[in-house]
């Protein structure tokens, strides 16, 4: 029998961004996703490393399949030690951004992903954690 | 990874052959831009066939690399989004609005020679 592995990418330069997501793209095809359902999950983990490079400077993006009675999945959490969201309400709205990025990121990842929950304290650090189902 | 770039009379083509990092993605943008100044071009075309994802970085950094180029009265065309980015970007909520884009380096570069055309 396999025994489910979790997969922990630290996030500290654009370079791990890369790795991140290509993990997690290999990770969702052998769970079962399709390319365009891979491809998703790999831009989602893309926006949520780059996230914790341009404001929290360092910390791990955490892969893993899952499994219920009903479905398959994979579970992604990003997480950080940073500053903290000041505003998720304002961090979750299309178009809000506190670095000059686009501000896509956050309202975006919930879009490509089926479940989406953050947790945040200033000062303390950003937890995101989001999942996507077979369908 | 450093993205090649090819000289092709007046136009210029820089072909990404594997994933890119933000680093990368900058690199390319102030290499372009070098060379289309350099070289005086028309045109550039930059094909993003081998790219694994097109996140919020690469959309603005492609973006600002035609905006750049635009201003120096050449044309810029981005071929070869494949069609699963092409779904994630738009459910991420990127566009590419005023960036033309083409569906390969032929189509990329039949469009600038038609723009060349007109404008001579």
């Amino acid at each position: 029998m396999l025994v489910p592995q979790d997969i922990l990418v630290s996030i500290r330069w654009d370079v791990d961004i890369v790795v991140a997501r290509q993990q997690g793209r290999t990770m969702a095809a052998n769970t079962g996703f399709s390319a365009t359902d891979a491809t998703l999950i790999a831009t989602a983990i893309s926006e949520l490393a780059r996230n914790i490079v341009m404001y929290a400077q360092e910390g791990e993006v955490m892969m893993r399949r899952v499994e219920t009675a009903q479905s398959k999945g994979i579970l992604i959490v990003a997480h950080d030690n940073g500053p903290g969201i000041r505003s998720i309400p304002d961090a979750l709205r299309d178009g809000f951004s506190t670095s000059g990025g686009l501000g896509l990121g956050l309202p975006g990842v919930r879009r490509l992903m089926d479940e989406f929950t953050i947790e945040s304290e200033l000062r303390r650090g950003t937890t995101v954690t989001v999942k996507k189902w077979l369908k | 990874m450093e993205v090649p770039i090819l000289k092709q009379g007046r136009f210029l083509i820089a072909t990404i052959q594997a994933a890119l990092s933000d680093a990368d993605l900058l690199q390319l943008r102030r290499a372009l831009i070098d060379q289309v100044i350099r070289f005086r071009s028309r045109g550039v075309i930059v094909d993003v066939t081998a790219l694994d994802v097109m996140d919020s970085f690469a959309t603005r950094t492609l973006r600002d690399i035609t905006n750049v180029i635009r201003l120096r009265g050449a044309d810029t065309v981005i071929v070869g989004i494949q069609p699963e980015v092409a779904f994630a970007m738009v459910q991420l909520g990127l566009t590419m609005e005023g960036v033309a884009t083409a569906l390969d380096l032929e189509e990329g570069l039949a469009h600038l020679q038609q723009r060349a055309a007109r404008n001579t």
